[in-house]
């Protein structure tokens, strides 16, 4: 393990306010990411969709019915306490995946994975996919492959890397130029660049000059009702999706609306009334 | 020693000098059998050890022969040609449009192998074919500006000595995998004795792990 006390956690939040819906940044990440697609897309159950658009509604009759989107990549999920025992890296058993203790990045080697698929199993949000197939493009768009990105075979997982390509660029640049920061703009996912409307906000949460930090505030104590839960946010408005498992994920959603923050875990009749103005161990002070 | 254990020893000792005693003709079998089998374990051991690595790897040779030594000798560095972009990428093997810096599509020498560059390559305007030998798989991810600059290493330190090459070797190609025979190295053991030798994810882990104290995350080197 990696000891670095300047280690980074590069985390998103993602305003379900302000997304519409329009799908920009699943397509920027298939572009981006030499993901293959089928030629009936329409079939959706074994797409590969590193960032997937869920649609969320309150589930009232008009003229109440609201409807709000929700992008999914991978959370880059800490695991309980945040050690690193993400629930997809425990369980593989060819030591594909790790977490990045210096980046808190699950990270991948596509061509020693053997495609048991035991880590889409352990994945609470269904991130990781498997390639049936080989990937083929249509006939000239290979041109169009980044070459940062090696396309990945049949007989593989693969899932969202926060375009770990473009950290690898950006650390190439700081490399160069002789010093250790990398600037927030240097390194920006591409989900992130495309949304038209702003909704995603990417950055180190361990640094308290990104954006990303002042909005998510993460707090440096442990949950008090659950020990599992570190790095809960300390603003009331954002919260992150199944975070009583204490998985710790690292992509946080922010709504004004309380029907859309409830729907971000399954809770029982009543228990969200005891947890809805519950911000990390502050709040309790 | 217990007693059955002393009996069964001895039973079967006498069993088997009562067996060879009543067919004294067993021997010459068995003799014959264990020629025959130092014999074929002999010969595939040989084809193994020298008929599979050629099957193996397919050769080609270079567009033209490249005299490195003369390069090095006329630019000074390594870095005049192969030097890292202000982005920090590398720029790997040089392009004709680089070559010109110094070339024109008259030869400044007299070998054939700089009128075949005249002739085929910068009076065409194309860029050569090299094959590399040091060409990592798809997969890999290396980063020169990390172990240039961040780490202070020289190009020597992991390519050897080519810059005192005045000839190019031919390019060994798995026939499997496609990749380098550099990648595996040449000794079908795998047993290295410079860093030049191979080049496996196994070679950089070790040498990681001793400057840095851990071998580094999947992404670290893989993309």
């Amino acid at each position: 393990m990696i000891q670095d006390k300047k280690a980074h956690k590069f985390g998103m939040v993602i305003d379900l306010d302000k997304c519409t819906g329009c799908g920009s940044c699943t397509v920027s990440c298939m572009a981006e990411n030499n993901i293959p697609f089928k030629e009936d897309e329409s079939d959706k159950k074994d797409s590969l969709t590193w960032m997937r658009v869920y649609k969320l509604t309150n589930g009232k009759p008009f003229p109440e019915t609201q409807t709000a989107y929700l992008p999914r990549p991978c959370q880059h999920c800490g695991g309980k306490g945040d050690h690193g025992h993400s629930p997809c890296v425990s369980v593989c058993p060819a030591t594909a995946t790790d977490y990045g203790y210096d980046t808190g990045i699950v990270s991948q080697i596509y061509t020693r994975c053997f495609g048991c698929r035991y880590c889409m199993a352990a994945c609470p949000y269904h991130a990781r996919y498997f390639n049936w197939w080989d990937p083929v493009w249509p006939e000239g768009m290979e041109k169009y492959l980044s070459p940062n990105v090696s396309p990945r075979m049949r007989g593989v997982v693969e899932k969202c890397s926060f375009c770990y390509h473009r950290y690898q660029l950006a650390r190439e640049q700081a490399y160069f130029d002789e010093t250790d920061e990398i600037p927030e703009d240097a390194y920006q996912t591409a989900c992130t660049t495309a949304c038209p409307a702003g909704a995603i906000i990417f950055g180190d949460l361990n640094n308290p000059s990104h954006k990303i930090h002042q909005i998510v505030k993460p707090d440096p104590h442990p949950d008090p009702l659950n020990h599992d839960v570190v790095g809960k946010s300390r603003n009331p408005k954002v919260f992150r999706l199944l975070e009583r498992l204490g998985t710790n994920p690292k992509v946080y959603y922010m709504s004004e609306r309380e029907w859309v923050r409830k729907l971000g875990d399954s809770y029982l009749e009543g228990e969200w009334d005891k947890v809805k103005n519950h911000h990390g161990a502050a709040s309790h002070d | 020693m217990s007693e059955i254990e002393n009996k069964t020893e001895h039973g079967s000792m006498d069993g088997a000098k009562e067996s060879a005693a009543e067919d004294p003709k067993n021997d010459t079998g068995l003799g014959l059998g264990v020629i025959f089998f130092i014999l074929a374990f002999l010969i595939c051991f040989l084809s193994g050890w020298l008929l599979f690595p050629k099957l193996l790897y397919s050769k080609h040779e270079q567009p033209f022969n490249f005299d490195h030594a003369l390069h090095v000798q006329e630019t000074g560095d390594c870095e005049s040609c192969h030097f890292l972009r202000e982005d920090g990428t590398f720029s790997g093997i040089p392009k004709t449009e680089s070559c010109l810096d110094c070339h024109t599509d008259e030869p400044m020498g007299e070998t054939e192998d700089e009128a075949i560059f005249a002739a085929e390559y910068v009076a065409k305007q194309r860029e050569v074919p090299w094959y590399v030998y040091a060409k990592q798989p798809d997969c890999v991810y290396f980063s020169h500006a990390a172990h240039i600059k961040a780490a202070g290493m020289d190009c020597v330190t992991c390519h050897g000595h080519i810059g005192e090459s005045t000839s190019s070797r031919p390019y060994e190609e798995n026939r499997l995998t496609g990749y380098s025979r550099d990648i595996w190295g040449n000794n079908i053991w795998g047993i290295t004795k410079n860093p030049w030798d191979s080049m496996k994810m196994d070679d950089c882990a070790v040498c990681h792990e001793e400057e840095t104290g851990h071998k580094g995350y999947c992404f670290q080197c893989h993309k």
